[in-house]
């Protein structure tokens, strides 16, 4: 589904925040990428669907080449849905028009077609009640929820999550983790950047373990908690697991 | 103060014959107006092009903004109607200059048009302000649902944008306003200049200038208060504007 | 379409533009910017003291300068100036005071109003520790103005207040109603008597836009420096 091979990417010759990234995402498969912050995890996952340019190396989303400037780049992105850190509904609209907005203009959907599927994942990530509010009338948490249901209502064919649960305060984590959940247990293609190794060790296939821009290790879920094989990974678990 | 005060003045008629001095400062007023909305909408399309421009990712169109906003801010408005009114004919091909020259309501065209292209540059300005204030996850929201670039200032920049530059945008207004007042130096007969004749004319410099000040402190009023409203009427629920 | 002008027009009129009117317009702009400064700074302070008398008539006075086209000010000043002076001196007729003279005050002002303005957003910016801990330090509220927020807020605002003398120096221009003899007045007054508007009011443009060009050129690369220091 998400083949990402040799990808760098630099600022300058001194500054290379990816280096020599190589792996693969295959369908239905759940994969966390984790690590220290500045490891690049948050820039890689930004590259599948090309909101971060980089210089050499090549990216597939089921069979079509991300950095090849012929792609329809709009195409290509609605039908991969993306959550960010900061959930980034837009505050002017109401909820329900968050869900339809792309909907309408980038699938050309009806609205009322829009509507109805915007108010059944509305119900499905539990805030029917909230559609006619507006973003910041809700608490994080909400908030995020109804990021990740504007992003299903694209019909995506896989899902990426850029740190969704670090911006939110601790009650507002598990609201959002059991959305992920439900969704990593449908099926769903997700790759994940996340502190959250519970969910990892809930649902993840497969961890991913970045640091300085390089991907360290690369292995099934129950290989990485079980023997990391690098330093860098079971330093950086036994700092996080500690608490 | 030895000064003969005479508050009649306004009810006696003016040399001119189209009534008495107030109707002679009403018709400046009418102008004031007419003149300041055309350039208004002047500044508000060519400014809002211009800010977009300096706020896309293309170097050209950044360059462009840049050179344009320069231009138009770095030289006196007075020195620009005059090269609108005294210097633009005289380059053109003949034919075209003389066609200018011979424009009937020449001062009311170019001082619409200078004063337009003057506050076009703060429009730009503000519009730039504006849009780089947006937390930067939004435009990266717009595009990974797919939004092309046209479409994400369309329908998740500019909204948000233009509520948050709606009280600067007021204040340049009222700038558009009140500079109407340098077209004097063409000709043009609006409020101040009217009661510029009216002092003239009938040596009562005070009566006519409180006139002025008075009708001016009275347009100010009127739009701020209107201004109030548009922007308590596309306030955003629950949205803090940083006021 | 620049065959039949006469450039040479403009090198003649060089020491008259500036000897007379450049020196008029720098000297306006730079005594009406101080001036303004120093009777904005004090409005400012007026809105700020929390006496709520002087805070309204401090306001009340910068509502109602923003709210005037500098034209009609400029107008008012020439006519009203004479009568004050002739009410301060106790003279029995207006006295005449120079186009100089009442240019300047009019600009002071007038700008005083926006400088006031942007003084008080200074003095706001400054977090409210540095008040409490001038006072807990045992300065007088006229002390922690004048050592710890004054000069604070004057720094911070430095790019603000240049940029604001540059609008000041463009506006200067608008003496031009009183038939004042400064930059654009010495450039129209060549223009009028040799027939050459084109060539004297390209040059006065030029003139006037590489002057403000390059100093707010300069106000960025201010900016730029206390972007760093912070």
């Amino acid at each position: 589904m998400i083949e990402i091979s040799h990808v760098n990417k630099w600022y300058s010759p001194t500054f290379q925040v990816l280096t020599d990234c190589t792996t693969n995402v295959t369908k239905g498969e759940v994969v966390v990428v984790c690590g220290p912050s500045g490891s690049g995890k948050s820039t890689l996952i930004k590259c599948v669907n090309a909101l971060e340019p980089f210089q050499s190396g090549d990216i597939l989303v089921d069979g079509t080449k991300v950095n090849d400037p012929k792609t329809n780049l709009p195409k290509l992105r609605s039908r991969v849905g993306m959550v960010f850190q900061h959930f980034e509904l837009f505050p002017h609209l109401k909820i329900i028009d968050n869900l339809c907005l792309a909907q309408e203009k980038v699938l050309g959907r009806g609205h009322d077609k829009a509507q109805a599927k915007g108010m059944q994942l509305l119900e499905r990530v539990g805030l029917k009640e909230q559609a006619q509010k507006f973003p910041a009338q809700l608490s994080g948490g909400q908030q995020q929820r109804v990021a990740i249901a504007r992003a299903l209502a694209m019909d995506p064919i896989v899902m990426l999550f850029d740190e969704p649960t670090s911006a939110l305060d601790p009650e507002m984590v598990s609201e959002v983790l059991d959305v992920m959940v439900d969704l990593a247990r449908e099926g769903m293609t997700m790759m994940v950047v996340t502190h959250e190794m519970g969910f990892a060790r809930k649902v993840a296939n497969r961890v991913i373990f970045m640091d300085r821009g390089e991907i360290v290790e690369d292995a099934a879920k129950d290989d990485f908690f079980g023997k990391p094989r690098s330093d860098r990974a079971q330093k950086f678990l036994s700092k996080i697991l500690s608490h | 103060m030895n000064y003969n005060w005479n508050w009649g003045i306004f009810f006696q008629p003016n040399p001119m014959g189209t009534g008495t001095y107030l109707d002679m400062l009403l018709s400046g007023l009418a102008l004031t107006l007419k003149t300041a909305a055309l350039a208004w909408v002047i500044a508000l399309i060519t400014g809002s092009l211009v800010g977009v421009m300096r706020t896309l990712p293309s170097k050209g169109a950044n360059w462009f903004g840049f050179a344009y906003v320069e231009f138009f801010r770095n030289m006196p408005l007075l020195v620009q109607l005059f090269l609108w009114f005294f210097v633009l004919p005289e380059l053109l091909p003949k034919g075209a200059g003389t066609w200018l020259k011979q424009l009937p309501n020449a001062p009311f065209w170019t001082a619409a048009i200078g004063v337009g292209f003057f506050m076009s540059a703060r429009v730009a300005v503000q519009l730039q302000a504006g849009i780089s204030s947006l937390p930067r996850g939004q435009k990266m929201a717009a595009t990974a649902l797919g939004l092309t670039t046209a479409q994400g200032y369309r329908y998740v920049l500019l909204p948000m944008a233009f509520r948050i530059i709606l009280p600067p945008l007021t204040s340049e207004f009222l700038n558009t306003i009140k500079n109407t007042a340098v077209a004097i130096t063409i000709g043009l007969l609006e409020l101040t200049g009217q009661a510029r004749s009216m002092q003239e004319f009938s040596f009562q410099v005070f009566e006519a200038f409180t006139a002025a000040t008075i009708l001016y402190l009275l347009v100010n009023a009127v739009v701020v208060t209107a201004m109030r409203f548009l922007e308590r009427w596309v306030a955003i629920p629950g949205y803090i504007t940083g006021k | 379409m620049f065959g039949n002008l006469d450039f040479d027009v403009i090198r003649r009129a060089l020491p008259y533009l500036f000897y007379e009117g450049m020196t008029f317009t720098l000297t306006l702009t730079f005594l009406a910017a101080l001036g303004g400064l120093i009777f904005g700074t004090a409005l400012a302070l007026m809105r700020l003291s929390g006496l709520k008398i002087l805070g309204r008539i401090a306001g009340i006075y910068v509502d109602f300068m923003r709210s005037l086209p500098l034209v009609l000010v400029i107008f008012w000043f020439y006519f009203l100036v004479p009568y004050i002076g002739q009410w301060v001196t106790g003279a029995s007729r207006p006295i005449s005071v120079g186009a100089f003279a009442s240019s300047l005050i009019t600009f002071i002002m007038f700008e005083a109003a926006y400088f006031s303005e942007i003084m008080r957003a200074g003095i706001q910016s400054i977090s409210r520790g540095q008040p409490a801990a001038a006072s807990a330090l045992g300065l007088t509220y006229a002390q922690t103005m004048r050592y710890v927020v004054l000069p604070q807020a004057f720094r911070n605002m430095l790019p603000v207040l240049i940029t604001q003398t540059i609008v000041l120096f463009q506006d200067t221009s608008l003496v031009y109603v009183l038939s004042i003899t400064d930059f654009l007045g010495a450039a129209s007054k060549v223009a009028q008597r040799d027939g050459r508007l084109v060539e004297m009011y390209l040059f006065a443009a030029v003139v006037y836009f590489t002057i403000s060009c390059i100093a707010s050129y300069g106000v960025r690369r201010l900016q730029a420096r206390i972007a760093i220091i912070r």
